[in-house]
């Protein structure tokens, strides 16, 4: 199995991100620089977190215009599995192929810990391996991850079962005090309408190894495996 | 010819940053403040003299780059 990871300047996660992805399919990814225009032909992309262009302008804003993001829109209408993290997310939505946009967080801080969130949708190509409702733990390190998207699409995110995972507590209750960082509707990941697109504010490619502090997310690799093969 | 963008949040999206700034406002005795909406002012140097073309240009750079109209607005002005 066939992965790319692609990196743009000031991206900082791409070693966690080529790390999942080798233990979970077997192969090290290629590495796509952002100025390239042309993708080898893989099952999966990652869109690693970071900081690309120093977050000027908007998160995500100057990296969704970059010329291999052409190639990657493509990709994504042909249904190859995509999965942005982060920056990734942002990146994704400045692009367009994911609803909403990714706003400073409520309490206007950077927020670096580890969350509880809740599996909404099992039945995805990146959740497939987890149960309905399970609680799982990644970490999260962001400035910007206050998803906003009007309430028409939310309805219509929620109603599509979209919506695929959320910030929740230990237990699974999703409410305004388990909101990580102002959300709407505690929203941590969204998947697009084809289902092949997933964005998420979290972590999962740090919580793959027991020296990470917990493995939660090695499933979600696992899962993109599945789906594939 | 100079373009200036005023890029701001869309009513109805909560704006933070705004609000950390009224609240900091407040705190420096400024008691007649309603609210604070926080935004971004960018400045283009452009070629040509042809108002219209311009505008139609700076629109286009709006909406593919310098706002993201899920939650902001702009406004233009040429001088």
């Amino acid at each position: 199995m066939k992965s790319a990871v692609i990196l743009f300047p000031g991206i900082n996660r791409e070693n966690d991100a080529i790390a999942a992805l080798e233990q979970a399919t077997g192969t090290k990814p290629t590495v796509v620089w952002h100025g390239e225009t042309e993708l080898p032909k893989t099952d999966i992309i990652m869109v690693p977190g970071g900081f690309s262009y120093g977050d000027y302008l908007r998160c995500g804003a100057m990296a969704a215009k970059s010329p291999i993001m052409r190639a990657v829109a493509e990709r994504a209408k042909a249904g190859v599995t995509i999965l942005g993290v982060c920056n990734g997310f942002q990146i994704l939505t400045e692009a367009g192929l994911l609803p909403g946009a990714l706003m400073r967080n409520a309490s206007l801080k950077f927020i670096c810990k580890n969350t509880h969130l809740k599996i909404e949708n099992t039945n995805t190509r990146f959740t497939n391996q987890y149960k309905t409702g399970e609680v799982v733990d990644y970490p999260v390190a962001h400035h910007d991850g206050n998803f906003f998207a009007d309430s028409e699409t939310l309805d219509r995110l929620e109603g599509e079962g979209r919506v695929v995972l959320r910030y929740c507590d230990a237990n699974g209750v999703v409410d305004p005090a388990t909101n990580l960082n102002g959300s709407q509707r505690n929203i941590a990941g969204i998947i697009n309408e084809a289902g092949n697109v997933l964005g998420m504010m979290p972590h999962p490619e740090n919580a793959i190894d027991p020296l990470h502090g917990g493995t939660d997310g090695r499933n979600l690799f696992k899962s993109l495996v599945e789906a594939a093969s | 010819m100079k373009a200036r963008v005023h890029v701001t949040l869309k009513n109805g999206v909560l704006d933070p940053q705004g609000k950390a700034v009224h609240h900091a406002l407040q705190g420096l005795g400024f008691a007649g403040v309603n609210d604070v909406r926080q935004g971004k002012f960018i400045e283009l140097e452009l070629d040509g003299s042809d108002v219209e073309k311009a505008r139609a240009e700076v629109k286009e750079m709006c909406e593919k780059l310098l706002a993201n109209t899920v939650i902001e607005d702009y406004s233009i002005e040429l001088a």
